[in-house]
């Protein structure tokens, strides 16, 4: 989920630079000292897992997860993404500079969005139920994220619109590979480690 | 994958050219460029500063089979926005294929955004790029950038590569269990079993790390070690690169005008 420099409208670039910096901020406020170890140690682990390739029919998709990161790290997924975009635009040539803002925001404000609507939901409800939760959580960020781009883009005008419903239309298949894959996450933490999602409620609350 | 691990700088400190550069320094240049080239919209003027972004890359000596193999990477995520942007952008006619006319606006503008954005990451890596993980923080906390940040960051960097050795392992023991993914159920939430598994290890290896951090007396301060000083031969850099901006700058202020 990369938008390159040059691509949007200045105001799109602000804007989203503007909210990103309020969510980072935010989220930074949730991370006490002693637990940056911790949220550094997630946010490799996704950083490496969104590396991983899944096959979807002929091809493969990277994963994002973004909605499973909502779901672990809270607040704390805005500063998360941020970093795994610096060193991805330094070290490994993706996205852009300009953009970094927007593109922490069409990562992560699906992700916070999960987390605010489901977190109670999966730590509440016995592991089968949370991993329901948690494969509409993950298809939920996805296709949030997909509408975020598209949005991103087409605010720089009409012509924009076949590549953003391209964008809509390629989420698809990654929607339901990150709901299955989402919802197997949440099943298998709550079971091995029923705890998980409670310690991060200091973060995130 | 193994191309992509561990999170390393693709040229390397110290190793001449303009590589002793202050990382401060290269950080700010990179934002700036950015900004200006994002901001430029003659075709000369982008084409210069893509110039300009080549001879940074050569300065600081990226190597130039995996630089170019990363922004084909990255041109392939566009390919589709700058195909479509000719047909799409009303205009004057250009020529017609397919029954579709491509306009000469819809065309320089995917040509603007093709050359923007490769001039920019070329630059961000040649420029940032090149720094260790380690110094890129410390730059950026010379920078005032907020400390928590910084602490991610270099947290993050620091545990990639212990993390993709961990999910090497995992897989080969997937793989020792004759597991092979495929587009079933089963590959999906093994998958997501793994992903699971990762996390879970990652929060317990945390909590170890905090542990033996506390026994080293870790009081919820981190320290930064790393000192920046301009150098003479950063002062030259400067001047050499705030030239080069302003001669982009006066390119397309003329071109405007004219």
């Amino acid at each position: 989920m990369h938008i390159v420099d040059g691509a949007l409208a200045a105001p799109v670039v602000v804007a989203g630079t503007v909210l990103a910096v309020a969510g980072v901020a935010r989220g930074l406020r949730d991370i006490p000292l002693e637990r940056i170890p911790a949220t550094g140690v997630l946010a490799a682990t996704f950083f490496v897992a969104s590396l991983i390739h899944v096959p979807v029919g002929p091809s493969s998709v990277h994963l994002m997860l973004n909605g499973l990161a909502g779901l672990v790290l809270g607040w704390a997924v805005f500063p998360a993404v941020l970093v795994g975009l610096i060193l991805q635009a330094a070290f490994f040539g993706f996205g852009g500079l300009t953009v970094l803002g927007v593109n922490t925001l069409i990562v992560a404000l699906p992700a916070i969005a999960v987390h605010l609507a489901l977190r109670r939901a999966i730590s509440a409800a016995p592991p089968p139920k949370a991993a329901i939760w948690g494969a509409v959580g993950g298809a939920a960020a996805i296709a949030l994220t997909a509408c975020c781009v598209a949005l991103a883009l087409t605010l720089g005008g009409d012509a924009f619109i076949p590549a953003a419903q391209l964008v809509l239309i390629a989420h698809l298949p990654v929607m339901l590979v990150e709901a299955a894959l989402t919802g197997a996450a949440i099943y298998l933490m709550r079971l091995v480690k029923p705890e998980l999602f409670h310690p991060m409620v200091r973060v995130a609350a | 994958m193994s191309s992509v691990f561990p999170v390393s700088a693709l040229g390397r400190e110290g190793a001449g050219g303009l590589s002793a550069t202050d990382p401060r320094l290269r950080i700010v240049t990179a934002a700036i460029f950015a900004v200006i080239c994002v901001s430029l919209t003659s075709l000369i003027a982008l084409l210069l500063a893509l110039a300009g972004a080549v001879a940074l890359a050569a300065g600081f000596n990226l190597p130039a089979g995996p630089t170019a193999r990363r922004m084909a990477a990255m041109d392939g995520f566009i390919l589709f926005l700058l195909i479509s942007l000719p047909f799409t952008v009303p205009g004057a006619p250009l020529f017609t294929l397919w029954g579709l006319t491509a306009s000469l606006e819809g065309l320089t503008l995917a040509m603007q955004i093709a050359l923007k954005s490769n001039a920019v990451i070329l630059s961000v890596m040649a420029l940032v790029g090149t720094v260790s993980p380690v110094t890129l923080g410390s730059a950026l906390h010379a920078l005032h950038v907020p400390g928590a940040l910084v602490h991610l960051l270099l947290f993050t960097t620091r545990y990639i590569g212990v993390l993709q050795d961990e999910y090497a392992r995992l897989r080969l023991a997937m793989r020792a269990r004759a597991f092979r993914p495929a587009n079933t159920l089963h590959t999906y939430r093994s998958f997501g079993y793994l992903v699971g598994m990762m996390l879970i290890r990652a929060l317990d290896r945390s909590d170890r790390i905090m542990e033996a951090m506390k026994c080293r007396g870790f009081d919820g301060r981190l320290h930064v070690m790393a000192r920046f000083r301009l150098a003479y031969a950063d002062w030259i850099f400067v001047g050499v690169i705030g030239l080069g901006l302003l001669a982009l700058i006066g390119v397309e202020w003329w071109l405007r005008a004219a």
